[in-house]
């Protein structure tokens, strides 16, 4: 889940790492406002959930309140990469003496988190990593030490060759480490952190991704959620407990795990189709969870045939197969269905679904051909 | 022969009477496994099925009854903790099928498991099946067959797939192990791959991979350096959309790889035959065996 960067500064701010104050708005009126108790000359920043918000317009500079009130006015209600602008936050606009990265990600060949500096910090921070990578530090964290002081002190020199700029970069790379362990983040980034001409060293914006895993034990982070930062059809499937992502083509799919899924997708794809969906309905799917998968999918107009692939482990054919019919029952289907089903109680899935009218196959490639095949003809 | 695990595997169960454990418990005893003792706090001397004895702790579990293996299958809130019991209480195998294990809590569990000297397996698999001596997790038993095929997969349901087409067309398994998805797992392709190639009774090796991360490179390193027996491969997710990003330092830990043309691009250099399809997987080992 990612938060707002309004939400990662408040973190930072908590573990005690100097961000400048700032405010969240929702109206011009009250950006004006807020630029007005900032001290008149502030940016305003997009809160949604997207990268690159500068270069989309979505980051502007305002010389006074008045400019603030119109510059929010522009960016509230704009558009980028498809998700509407809906909060603004204005926060004092810096001046900038240096800026560097410093970003913390948990790194699966590391098998730790990985704490990255660079003096080279902004928004060509992924083209300097690519060209000169020697110009990005990287420590692992020991996760059963944090990071150490000295660890953070070289790293604080990497960045700035003044010894109190470097143990002030060393604290927030500390505070950093804490904050990462304390939300339990999968990511966490402070781009820029500046030096100001007064010599401070301080966080202008911040990016944190929280790992979906920690939500359950972590409620005041998982309340922080926007759900008008993503796609309804993803709010709706998290909700019911599916891993959904919408794709372009018009094969819609039904499957058991994500791997399952994903090779039944290239299968489509082989045979000459393109799957509309990646669904997955999980390891224990009851039937109700299979009603719900029917409806997301038939729900997408582009939809042209359904294809469930079903491998019976934990997963029962038999509650799929009575998913599929009382889902039927509910809503009944405008498009042709293939239903693929082996493993966990088979032969009871294929006799429920005879019963209801429907067809079982056992083959996973002849269902996909007959489903690509169902797609084209509905076209 | 087999990898991991065989017919002196003896397995206790750490959540044994919850929905999930029992359930897999009782399938893994149908199957032959060698369950000696069950682990839930506070159920301590019940039995279970009338023939498996329950405990407070694994310690207790362990020197009652020898185990040498465990599985687990608590919620995800309490598996980095049964982790830590089982390797404290010296056992060198951990199988960890619980799903949503904070990464987190990974970063932990890991250091400490290699300290203890234990293997652990997971989270977040399918756990292994040496056919006809021994299953450790949730792999349906009545999918495979006893052979010589070594298989090693990152996934679920797709691993039973091709297991299902290896049996159907006369291709028994020495064992099936499924690594699991997650970032941060304890047993990787390459600790599989060379358990294989040390194994007498595994004569060739399917290597089931998935987009994301550099595992599966690492992997075809592996095999073109050290492994003598033939490989066949597949990576799901070819036609996958590119993975939401994690922020620049996603594209600065990683760079671009992790597609399934990177991976299957690797295999094919390392000398892996690259399955297009799951059902590849027959023609491709008899052109290799």
């Amino acid at each position: 889940m990612n938060l707002h960067e309004y939400q990662a500064r408040d973190i930072l701010r908590r573990h005690g790492i100097p961000v400048p104050d700032s405010e969240v708005v929702t109206t011009a009126v009250a950006a004006r406002a807020a630029a007005e108790r900032l001290g008149g000359s502030v940016v305003v920043k997009a809160q949604v959930h997207a990268g690159g918000r500068g270069k989309a317009g979505g980051v502007k500079l305002a010389r006074s309140p008045a400019e603030a009130g119109t510059v929010a006015s522009q960016i509230l209600g704009m558009t980028i990469k498809g998700l509407t602008v809906q909060k603004v936050l204005v926060a004092p606009a810096a001046e900038i003496a240096s800026e560097s990265y410093v970003g913390i990600i948990v790194d699966r060949e590391t098998q730790r988190p990985v704490l990255m500096v660079s003096a080279a910090g902004g928004i060509d921070i992924e083209e300097v990593a690519a060209k000169t990578p020697e110009r990005i530090h990287k420590l692992p964290i020991d996760p059963r030490y944090g990071l150490l002081a000295h660890q953070g002190l070289r790293l604080g020199f990497a960045l700035y060759p003044d010894v109190a700029q470097a143990r002030a970069a060393a604290a927030i790379m500390q505070q950093l480490t804490a904050a990462v362990y304390d939300v339990g983040a999968s990511l966490a980034e402070i781009n820029p952190l500046v030096t100001t001409p007064a010599g401070k060293v301080v966080a202008l914006d911040a990016k944190i991704a929280i790992d979906d895993n920690e939500l359950d034990r972590r409620p005041e982070i998982a309340a922080l959620r926007d759900p008008a930062g993503e796609a309804p059809s993803e709010v709706r499937a998290r909700e019911a407990g599916l891993t959904f992502i919408k794709l372009e083509g018009s094969v819609g799919c039904c499957v058991n795990g994500a791997g399952l899924a994903m090779a039944t997708m290239d299968l489509v794809k082989y045979y000459g189709g393109d799957p509309a969906n990646f669904l997955d309905i999980g390891g224990s799917s009851n039937p109700q969870k299979v009603v719900n998968a029917l409806q997301i999918i038939t729900s997408d107009p582009s939809v042209r045939s359904i294809l469930f692939n079903i491998f019976g482990g934990i997963t029962r054919c038999d509650d799929v197969a009575n998913g599929i019919v009382q889902a039927t029952a509910q809503f009944p289907l405008q498009v042709p269905m293939v239903i693929r089903l082996t493993g966990t109680n088979e032969r009871e899935a294929v006799a429920i679904l005879k019963k209801a009218g429907f067809a079982a196959l056992t083959d996973m490639d002849e269902a996909v051909k007959q489903a690509v095949a169902a797609a084209k003809g509905a076209a | 022969m087999s990898v991991f695990i065989n017919r002196d595997t003896r397995l206790l169960v750490q959540g044994i009477t919850g929905r999930d454990g029992s359930f897999h418990a009782k399938q893994m005893l149908e199957y032959g496994t060698a369950v000696v003792a069950g682990v839930t706090p506070g159920k301590g001397g019940q039995q279970f099925e009338g023939k498996v004895p329950v405990f407070n702790t694994v310690a207790e579990a362990v020197t009652a009854t020898r185990a040498n293996a465990s599985v687990i299958y608590v919620p995800a809130a309490f598996a980095a903790s049964a982790i830590f019991e089982a390797a404290d209480a010296g056992l060198p195998l951990i199988v960890c099928i619980t799903e949503g294990v904070p990464v987190l809590d990974m970063t932990k569990v890991l250091p400490y498991v290699r300290e203890k000297g234990a293997r652990l397996l997971g989270p977040n698999c399918p756990g292994m099946i040496s056919p006809g001596q021994s299953k450790v997790g949730i792999i349906p038993g009545n999918i495979c067959k006893p052979g010589n095929i070594g298989v090693v997969s990152r996934s679920g349901t797709l691993t039973y797939e091709i297991i299902h087409q290896l049996s159907t067309n006369g291709y028994g398994q020495s064992s099936c192990v499924g690594i699991g998805g997650d970032p941060i797992i304890g047993t990787n392709f390459i600790d599989c791959l060379a358990a294989f190639e040390q194994d007498p009774d595994t004569r060739a090796v399917v290597m089931i991979g998935e987009i994301g991360g550099s595992d599966e490179q690492h992997a075809a390193d592996f095999v073109k350096q050290k492994m003598k027996k033939p490989v066949v491969g597949f990576i799901a997710g070819q036609t996958a959309p590119p993975g939401r990003r994690m922020g620049h330092a996603g594209a600065i830990i990683s760079g671009a790889g992790g597609t399934a043309a990177d991976k299957m691009k690797a295999f094919e250099h390392a000398g892996i035959s690259v399955m297009k399809r799951p059902a590849d997987v027959v023609a491709l080992l008899k052109s290799r065996l």
